[in-house]
C-alpha cells in the first residue's frame, strides 16, 4: 500500500508542471546548501586537527622508506640474494659497503643504525663500530670477509635478513612488533620469545582495567543517577553540581590528590593505623601500582557515566514503576523488571564512553600507575617522545584505533547507536 | 442492584496533608460497594488523585483508615492490595510488547505458560485489540494504549480497579465512545471500579454515584440524576450542568416543601427549601436554564417575572437565550429547537416561569 502512494507520488507536478520531485528536491537544496556552509568551519578544523594527524599516523605504521632511501645500493643487491638459507653473495656485501661510506659521509649512518636497532636490539653498535672502521678498508678483495672480520654478527643470517626485511617501504612490521609476533630466519612469522614478549600483555591488561573501571563507574554510578532522577529538581541540581565539580578541576590535580590519599604516608594508611587496623609497618601499598590506576580512574570518569544515566533515568515517568507495583510485583522486581531495562541506553552510552575513554587513557596510569599499572598509552607515549620508534607508535596507536571502531560497531549491531543517550 | 449493601471499600475518617500545614483530603467518608461504579468527579486540585493514590498504596494517609474487603489497607503494601489501576498517561511499558505488558501481572503472580497466553488473548479480544499483541506500546495510538492499559488492568481480574482521568488524552469522540465502552466493560465483569475525572458529562453518563469533590471535601455524594436534579449545595448546583443562580433571603418558610425568599432586587420567589438554616438567613437559589417555561399560560406557575432578552446564541438543538431577570441580567434559559418553539427577538420582553421544586433554596 506504501508502495502505491510513492508510484502515485512520482506521477505527481506542481502547478507550474515541475514534476513533484525535483521540485521539492529544489527547495531544499538551498537549505542544504546553508546546513552545509554552517558546518564547514568545523569539518575544516577536524579535518586539519584530527583526520589528518590519524591518517598520517597510521600510514606512517606501515610504511617506513629510511632503509630504502639510505641503502639503495644494498637494497638493490638483495635481488641476488636467492638462496635464503645462506648468507647474501658477495655483491650484496659490496653494495652494502658501498652504502656504509655513504652514509657516513652523510652522517646518516645513525638514523640506519636506528632503525635497524628498534627491529633487532643490539644492531645498532656493530652498525656503528663497523662503520667506524671502512673507510680504512683499502684493496679488499672480498667484503664479506672483511665484514665478518670486523664484526662476527655479520656473519649472522639472521643480521641480513632484518635489514633485507626493512628494506622494503611498505610493511606490517611494526604491527608484528606490536603484537609481539616476528619472523624467523625462515620468513615465518612467529610469536617473539616468552621474555620480550610486552605489548600483548599491556593490550590484555588495558582492556581488563578497562572492563573493571567501567563496571566501577556503573557500579557506583547507578545509585546515583536513580537517586538523583527521582529528586525534586532543586536538590538534584544542587547534588548534580557536587558530581559535576570534580569535572571541573584539573585532571592533574585530581589524580595526584590521590597521591596524597592513598600514598604509604597518605591519609587512608594512617586513618589505618591509627585506627590500629594495620601496624605501622604494614602500610598497603594502594598506589603506583593497578589498584592506585583504578581507583584513580574510577573517580576521574565517574561523571560520564552518570550524566548519560541520568539523562535517561529523568525520563523515565514514576509511574512506570507504580503500575507495575500496583500490577502486583514487589519494588524489586518492578525495578528489575520494568525500570531498568530502560535505563539500558543510558547503561549502554555510559559503558561506551567510559571503556573508551579508559582505554586509551594517558595521564592516570602515567601519575600513579607505577610499573604494574601502565597502559597501553604510557607505552603509545614512550615510543612517541622517549625511543622515538613512531612507526610502532603508530601501529600500537592503530590497533587500539581498530579495538575502539569494532567496539563501536559491536555496539551498534547490538543495541543501535540511534538508541545511544549521551546526555 | 441486590449487592448494593456488600461494602467493598470504606474510608472512614482520612484525611491526608504533604506538607504538615494543609490538608488535601478533609475527613473522607465513603462506602463504595462491591460492583458499584463510582466516580470521584471535582476541581483540579480538589484531591481525587491523592484519594486514589491512598487507596492504591502509593500515599499513606495522615490520619484514618482505609478497608479493603473489610481489611484493613494501611500497612498492606501496593503490590499485596490487588487493585487493578489505570494511569493518566497510560504508563504500559515501553520495552515490552502489548502481549509482554498484559502477561506482567499474571507472571508476577506465577501463572503457567499457557494460562497467561490464554488470558493475555482473552484481555485483547475484550478490548478489541486480538490482533496487536505483537506491537510495542509506541506503535499504537492513543485510543489502542488506553484499551491495552485497561486490558492490563483487568487481566489479573482484581476486585477493584482505579483510574485516574484515563480518558483526558484523547479526542472528544474517542473518549465518547471509549465511556460506553468502559462502561460496558464494568457491567459484563461486574468489577468495582473507582473513577477519577473532572469531566462532569463523562461521570453521569458512566457512573452509579458519583461524589463532587471540592477542597478536600466530598460535597455530595449521589446518584448522578440525584446530583443534577437535587444538588444539595451552591457548589454541586453550580459544578454540574448550568445553573441561574438568584441571591436573597429566606423570608418566610412554609414547612418542607415551600419557602417565599426575598431577592436582593426586592422580588419575591417562591422556592423549595433544601440548605437553608431558618428565616432571614441568606440563600442561593439554583434554577436549571431547561426548567423555565418561556410565557406560561396564566396562572399555571406560582413564579412569573417579566423578563428582557439580552442576547440569543444558536446551538443546534437549542437556543440558549440570555435575559435580564429581577436584577440579573445573567439568566439563562434553553430554548429546544423543536417545531413550534417561541421565536424570540433581542431586546424583546417575555414572561418567564418555573415551578417551586425547579428552583431550589441553597447555602448562599
Ligand atoms: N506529591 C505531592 N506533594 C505535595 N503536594 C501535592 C502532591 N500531590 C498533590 N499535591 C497537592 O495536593 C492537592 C490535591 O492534589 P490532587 O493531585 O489530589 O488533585 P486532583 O484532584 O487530582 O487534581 P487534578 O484534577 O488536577 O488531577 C493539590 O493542591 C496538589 O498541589
Ligand atoms: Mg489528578
Amino acid at each position: 500500500m506504501a508502495q502505491a502512494t510513492i508510484d502515485e507520488l512520482q506521477g505527481l507536478t506542481t502547478a507550474d508542471g515541475t514534476p513533484l520531485r525535483r521540485a521539492l528536491h529544489r527547495a531544499e537544496r538551498r537549505a542544504k546548501i546553508r546546513a552545509f556552509l554552517l558546518v564547514t568551519p568545523l569539518l575544516v578544523f577536524l579535518a586539519v586537527t584530527f583526520i589528518y594527524p590519524i591518517a598520517q599516523m597510521l600510514w606512517r605504521s606501515i610504511y617506513d622508506d629510511t632503509i630504502v632511501t639510505l641503502l639503495p645500493n644494498t637494497v638493490t643487491a638483495f635481488k641476488d640474494w636467492t638462496d635464503r638459507d645462506q648468507l647474501p653473495p658477495e655483491s650484496v656485501f659490496a653494495a652494502f659497503a658501498v652504502d656504509m661510506k655513504q652514509t657516513r659521509e652523510d652522517r646518516t649512518i645513525g638514523q640506519v643504525a636506528t632503525r635497524v636497532n628498534f627491529e633487532e636490539g643490539g644492531l645498532r653498535s656493530i652498525f656503528t663500530r663497523t662503520a667506524r672502521h671502512i673507510d680504512d678498508a683499502k684493496n679488499v678483495t672480498s667484503w664479506r670477509d672483511w665484514f665478518i672480520q670486523e664484526n662476527p654478527d655479520w656473519g649472522k643470517l639472521n643480521t641480513w635478513a632484518t635489514i633485507e626485511r626493512l628494506g622494503h617501504a611498505y610493511s606490517i612490521l611494526q604491527y608484528l612488533a606490536a603484537t609481539d609476533r616476528q619472523y624467523d630466519d625462515h620468513g615465518n612469522i612467529v610469536m617473539a620469545p616468552e621474555e620480550t614478549q610486552i605489548y600483548v600483555p599491556i593490550f590484555i591488561r588495558t582492556l581488563w582495567m578497562s572492563l573493571l573501571v567501567t563496571l566501577l563507574t556503573l557500579l557506583l554510578g547507578y545509585p546515583i543517577s536513580y537517586f538523583l532522577a527521582t529528586l525534586p529538581i532543586r536538590t538534584s541540581n544542587l547534588l548534580m553540581i557536587m558530581v559535576l565539580l570534580p569535572f571541573w578541576t584539573s585532571l592533574l590535580v585530581r589524580t595526584t590528590s590521590w597521591i596524597v590519599i592513598l600514598g604509604k604516608e597518605g591519609v587512608l594508611n594512617d586513618i589505618l593505623v591509627w585506627l590500629g587496623l594495620i601496624s605501622d609497618d604494614g602500610r598497603i601499598q594502594m598506589i603506583y601500582n593497578q589498584t592506585g590506576t583504578l581507583v584513580a580512574m574510577t573517580q576521574i570518569l565517574l561523571p560520564f557515566m552518570v550524566l548519560p544515566l541520568y539523562s535517561v533515568m529523568k525520563t523515565i515517568s514514576p509511574s512506570y514503576m507504580r503500575a507495575a507495583m500496583s500490577l502486583g510485583a514487589p519494588r524489586f522486581l518492578a525495578f528489575w523488571k520494568v525500570y531498568a531495562p530502560n535505563t539500558l541506553p543510558g547503561v549502554g552510552a555510559g559503558a561506551l564512553l567510559v571503556f573508551i575513554l579508559s582505554i586509551g587513557y594517558y595521564i592516570t596510569p602515567a601519575l600513579v600507575g607505577g610499573r604494574t599499572g601502565q597502559m597501553i598509552s604510557n607505552f603509545i607515549a614512550f615510543h612517541m617522545q622517549k625511543s622515538l620508534n613512531w612507526g610502532l607508535a603508530a601501529a600500537l596507536g592503530g590497533i587500539l584505533l581498530a579495538g575502539v571502531l569494532l567496539l563501536y560497531a559491536l555496539y551498534n549491531r547490538l543495541v543501535g547507536v540511534e538508541k545511544l543517550s549521551l546526555g | 442492584m441486590a449487592r448494593k449493601n456488600d461494602v467493598l471499600v470504606r474510608f472512614t475518617d482520612v484525611q491526608k496533608s504533604y506538607d504538615g500545614e494543609t490538608l488535601v483530603v478533609k475527613n473522607l467518608n465513603i462506602d463504595i460497594s462491591r460492583g458499584e461504579f463510582l466516580t470521584l468527579l471535582g476541581p483540579s486540585g480538589s484531591g481525587k488523585t491523592t484519594t486514589l493514590m491512598m487507596l492504591a498504596g502509593f500515599e499513606t494517609p495522615t490520619h484514618g483508615d482505609i478497608e479493603l474487603g473489610g481489611k484493613r489497607l494501611n500497612n498492606v503494601p501496593p503490590h499485596k492490595r490487588d487493585i487493578g489501576m489505570v494511569f493518566q498517561n497510560y504508563a504500559l511499558f515501553p520495552h515490552m510488547t502489548v502481549s509482554e505488558n498484559l502477561a506482567f501481572p499474571l507472571q508476577v503472580r506465577r501463572k503457567g505458560r499457557s494460562e497467561v497466553a490464554e488470558r493475555v488473548q482473552r484481555a485483547l479480544d475484550m478490548v478489541q485489540l486480538g490482533s496487536f499483541g505483537n506491537r510495542r506500546p509506541a506503535q499504537l495510538s492513543g485510543g489502542q494504549q488506553q484499551r491495552v492499559a485497561l486490558a492490563r488492568a483487568l487481566v489479573f481480574e482484581p476486585t477493584l480497579v482505579l483510574m485516574d482521568e484515563p480518558l483526558g488524552a484523547l479526542d472528544k469522540q474517542l473518549r465518547e465512545h471509549m465511556q460506553l465502552e468502559i462502561k460496558h466493560l464494568h457491567e459484563q465483569l461486574g468489577i468495582t471500579v473507582v473513577y477519577v475525572t473532572h469531566d462532569q458529562s463523562e461521570a453521569l453518563t458512566m457512573s452509579d454515584r458519583i461524589a463532587v469533590f471540592h477542597d478536600g471535601v466530598i460535597q455530595q455524594l449521589a446518584t448522578p440524576s440525584d446530583l443534577y436534579e437535587r444538588p444539595k449545595n451552591a457548589f454541586v448546583a453550580q459544578f454540574i450542568g448550568e445553573n441561574n443562580r438568584l441571591n436573597g433571603k429566606v423570608a418566610k418558610l412554609n414547612g418542607s416543601n415551600a419557602c417565599l425568599v426575598t431577592l436582593d432586587s426586592g422580588s419575591q420567589v417562591q422556592a423549595l427549601p433544601v440548605n437553608v438554616s431558618g428565616e432571614g438567613s441568606p440563600t442561593t437559589l439554583s434554577l436549571r436554564p431547561e426548567r423555565v417555561q418561556i410565557n406560561p399560560p396564566e396562572g399555571a406557575l406560582p413564579n412569573v417575572f417579566d423578563a428582557k432578552v439580552e442576547e440569543l446564541i444558536y446551538l443546534g438543538d437549542h437556543i440558549r437565550t440570555r435575559c435580564s431577570l429581577a436584577g440579573s441580567d445573567d439568566f439563562v434559559v434553553k430554548v429546544p429547537n423543536a417545531q413550534g418553539h417561541s421565536s424570540l427577538q433581542r431586546g424583546s420582553r417575555v414572561k418567564l416561569g418555573w415551578a417551586i421544586e425547579d428552583c431550589r433554596a441553597l447555602d448562599a
